[in-house]
């Protein structure tokens, strides 16, 4: 048969790359596996981690998605001042740093907080945000934008002369378009929102903990940073692992990639009313993403100039983190990108599937008997930040690499361009929009990172997400509050830098 | 000459068959139905498939074994011919030497083939800045600065306006006279401005090139299916 003969770009760093990720996942999961005690079994408090871990995961996707549904109906029928303002921020929580967002729901549902104040006023039980509904809470905060976008993207994708025939017909548009469409987006949905919540940990560990409320994210964690029970930590790094390797490989069976929200700028002409009710569900959902973060905002912006020297100094060091994980990140994205095929797809998607607490513990039993774990802590945080973007990073790149090569490889091939004139004179320079975003995105994700850095971190390591986290531990709040204003500026800032610098660059 | 030494070229089904030899110097149009594999034939001659069976050669030197960029073959595609990051002085150059690095003389070179295909001046813009017309010179003027002596164009100008595509057309015939051409063309009008021989594609086969007058004066049924 004929086949093509020649292809342009290298695939030896992809390779490498694949080499790396397989090493961090599996290999750490290795590591894992060889010290953990089955013979001790697994204990009452471990199935209750497990229970706890499935049923979150499961709760906190039914109400995304549910949430998701009447908010996406109204976004796609309405057409207003702020709605493309609203759009961008519903695809804020992917950049928000976990912790930052927990500080705001604390502040607005939290015992202090704004919710408990007004129920004192009018004289209802004050209630709690710790526990099993907090976690639901703080995860629907997450993921229920995610699934907005979702389904909006499917309602805008109907099109309009679908509704206009049944507008005509005055046939029933909810059983005749809108379901069959939910039919198709929901699954996926909800799948990948379960797949994010059962590897959630910094959730869990500000707002669960205690035997009720404890993931086996979290029970790892304290078996190794508390117990310092390897044997047990191992156990339940590979029960984690199965849980969410199950769950990614049915998620990749059912979820199709999402768009980067391009198109979502217009509404769904409509003329089955129903007004007053998409507009206070707009208002509703607005309120509840943009209150806990106002919270910070007003209450850090009065503390982030007197922080402590410690504060700034983590700030330093999680930017320094941030900034070369997200190099690492981007250059291998690029390098497996390039490759293509099978098995860069499997490395690219494998780190979603991974926890940071299952490689951290891996990592930790490989460096143990060498070194101590402490010393390791910043490069290690850097490392495995880097390799839990990637998927990210790579779906940002891969479409732009594979039409680069549709567009010009054999252009470039017939003309005799080495592989290093195709790298840097063609595929670097049209991919600077790509790449702008994918770095953006990886220095916004480290930056917000509370996971790895919680199991290895010494004195004067902290990043800071964990200093924050370890003022909010000490109750000073106010000071926690600068440090989220802090660490919210910077995450936001450095996408923004990284994106807008790939944008102003490209050139058509 | 271009020679075909029973190729077989096959991809999935489809399998196309050619034993035929092109002059030095022609211009020949390759005629026929879409998916009769006329792009598939361009493909092998420049090297991106390799034959299942048989030898295509060029003044002796077999091709086979060669790489697209040794073979003695430019090629202008049906779009994206230019990089749109690339100047126009680049993008030329890059028919010179394909690493991006002109010497003086060399972009001197450049400067005066733009010139003589009416770009004189040009050469610092950007391929978006140009119009379809002036895009297409540019693209021509990347296969005239190199020497390559066989010039495969697949409908690259398929996108112009009637006139424009007649220009391109004659702008070929005169500049590139000497250098053997074979185009895809789906207009018989085009075969007829500059081809001096039309092999039909058609079920499996490529016929032997015949006289264009000859053919359109006496059609076989394979073009008068397709003329209709």
């Amino acid at each position: 048969m004929a086949h093509s003969t020649f292809a342009i770009n290298p695939r030896w760093p992809g390779g490498i790359v694949a080499g790396l990720v397989l090493a961090l996942t599996l290999g750490t999961l290795c590591a894992v596996a060889i010290r953990a005690e089955f013979q001790t079994g697994f204990g009452a408090a471990d199935w209750a981690a497990v229970r706890f871990t499935v049923s979150q995961a499961f709760v906190s996707a039914l109400f995304s998605c549910l949430l998701a549904i009447p908010v996406a109906r109204a976004l796609a029928r309405r057409q207003f001042r702020g709605r493309s303002a609203l759009i961008t921020l519903l695809g804020a929580p992917f950049l928000l740093p976990v912790i930052v967002a927990v500080l705001g729901l604390v502040m607005v549902f939290g015992r202090n907080g704004l919710l408990n104040d007004a129920f004192g006023l009018v004289g209802l039980p004050e209630i709690s945000i710790y526990g099993f509904h907090g976690v639901v809470l703080a995860h629907v905060f997450f993921n229920m934008p995610l699934v907005t976008r979702l389904v909006l993207q499917g309602w805008l994708s109907v099109p309009s002369e679908r509704f206009r025939l049944a507008a005509s017909l005055n046939a029933p548009v909810g059983r005749l378009i809108e379901w069959p469409m939910l039919r198709t987006v929901l699954p996926s949905a909800f799948l990948v929102v379960f797949l994010i919540c059962l590897t959630s940990f910094a959730v869990a560990l500000t707002l669960g903990g205690g035997p009720k409320a404890t993931t086996v994210e979290l029970a790892i964690y304290q078996s190794l940073r508390f117990d310092f029970d390897l044997g047990r930590a191992a156990l339940l790094a590979l029960v984690q692992f199965v849980i969410c390797a199950s769950a990614a490989i049915v998620a990749w069976k059912v979820t199709s990639p999402d768009g980067s929200g391009a198109g979502l700028d217009r509404a769904v002409q409509r003329w089955d009313g129903g007004a007053k009710r998409d507009v206070l569900v707009i208002f509703l959902a607005a309120t509840f993403l943009a209150l806990p973060l106002g919270m910070i905002i007003l209450r850090g912006a009065t503390e982030v100039l007197s922080l402590p020297t410690d504060i700034w100094k983590a700030a330093l060091r999680s930017a320094i983190v941030a900034v070369f994980s997200s190099a690492l990140s981007t250059v291998m994205a690029l390098a497996l990108a390039l490759r293509a095929g099978r098995l860069a797809a499997v490395s690219g998607g494998l780190p979603l599937a991974a926890s940071s607490l299952v490689i951290g513990t891996g990592l930790f039993l490989l460096v143990y008997p060498f070194v101590n774990p402490a010393k390791l802590a910043l490069p290690i945080t850097m490392l495995v930040n880097a390799v839990l973007a990637l998927p990210f990073v790579l779906r940002a790149m891969a479409p732009a690499v594979a039409k680069i090569e549709t567009d010009f490889g054999r252009l470039a091939i017939s003309l005799g361009m080495s592989q290093q004139t195709w790298i840097w004179g063609v595929v670097l320079p049209r991919l600077k929009g790509p790449i702008g975003f994918g770095a953006g995105l990886a220095a916004a994700l480290s930056m917000g990172d509370l996971g790895v850095i919680a199991l290895f971190a010494g004195d004067g390591q902290e990043t800071l997400p964990l200093a924050m986290y370890r003022l909010m531990g000490a109750y000073k709040m106010d000071a926690a509050a600068g440090a989220a204003l802090l660490l919210l500026t910077i995450s936001l800032g450095v996408f923004w830098v990284c994106d807008r610098g790939g944008r102003t660059v490209a050139d058509f | 000459m271009l020679i075909f030494d029973d190729v077989v070229l096959k991809q999935g089904d489809f399998s196309l068959s050619v034993a035929l030899s092109i002059k030095q110097g022609a211009v020949t149009a390759l005629m026929g139905q879409s998916g009769a594999g006329k792009s598939t034939l361009l493909a092998a001659i420049a090297g991106f498939l390799s034959p299942d069976q048989g030898q295509i050669s060029v003044d002796g030197v077999k091709l086979n074994q060669l790489s697209p960029a040794k073979r003695p073959v430019s090629m202008l595609f049906q779009d994206n011919n230019l990089f749109p990051h690339l100047s126009v002085l680049q993008n030329v150059g890059l028919g010179l030497r394909g690493d991006l690095r002109l010497s003086a003389i060399e972009a001197q070179h450049v400067s005066d083939v733009l010139t003589d295909v009416g770009l004189g001046g040009m050469g610092d813009r950007k391929p978006a800045a140009l119009s379809g017309g002036q895009q297409s010179r540019a693209a021509l003027a990347r296969v005239l600065v190199g020497s390559r002596s066989v010039v495969l164009l697949d409908e690259p100008f398929a996108a112009l306006g009637p006139a424009l595509k007649a220009e391109m057309l004659d702008l070929v015939k005169t500049r590139l006279a000497g250098r053997t051409i074979v185009m895809v063309s789906h207009d018989p009008a085009d075969a007829h401005r500059i081809a001096d021989t039309v092999c039909i594609v058609a079920d499996g086969c490529v016929s032997a090139p015949v006289e264009t007058k000859e053919l359109f004066a006496n059609p076989p049924e394979a073009l008068s299916d397709y003329l209709g």
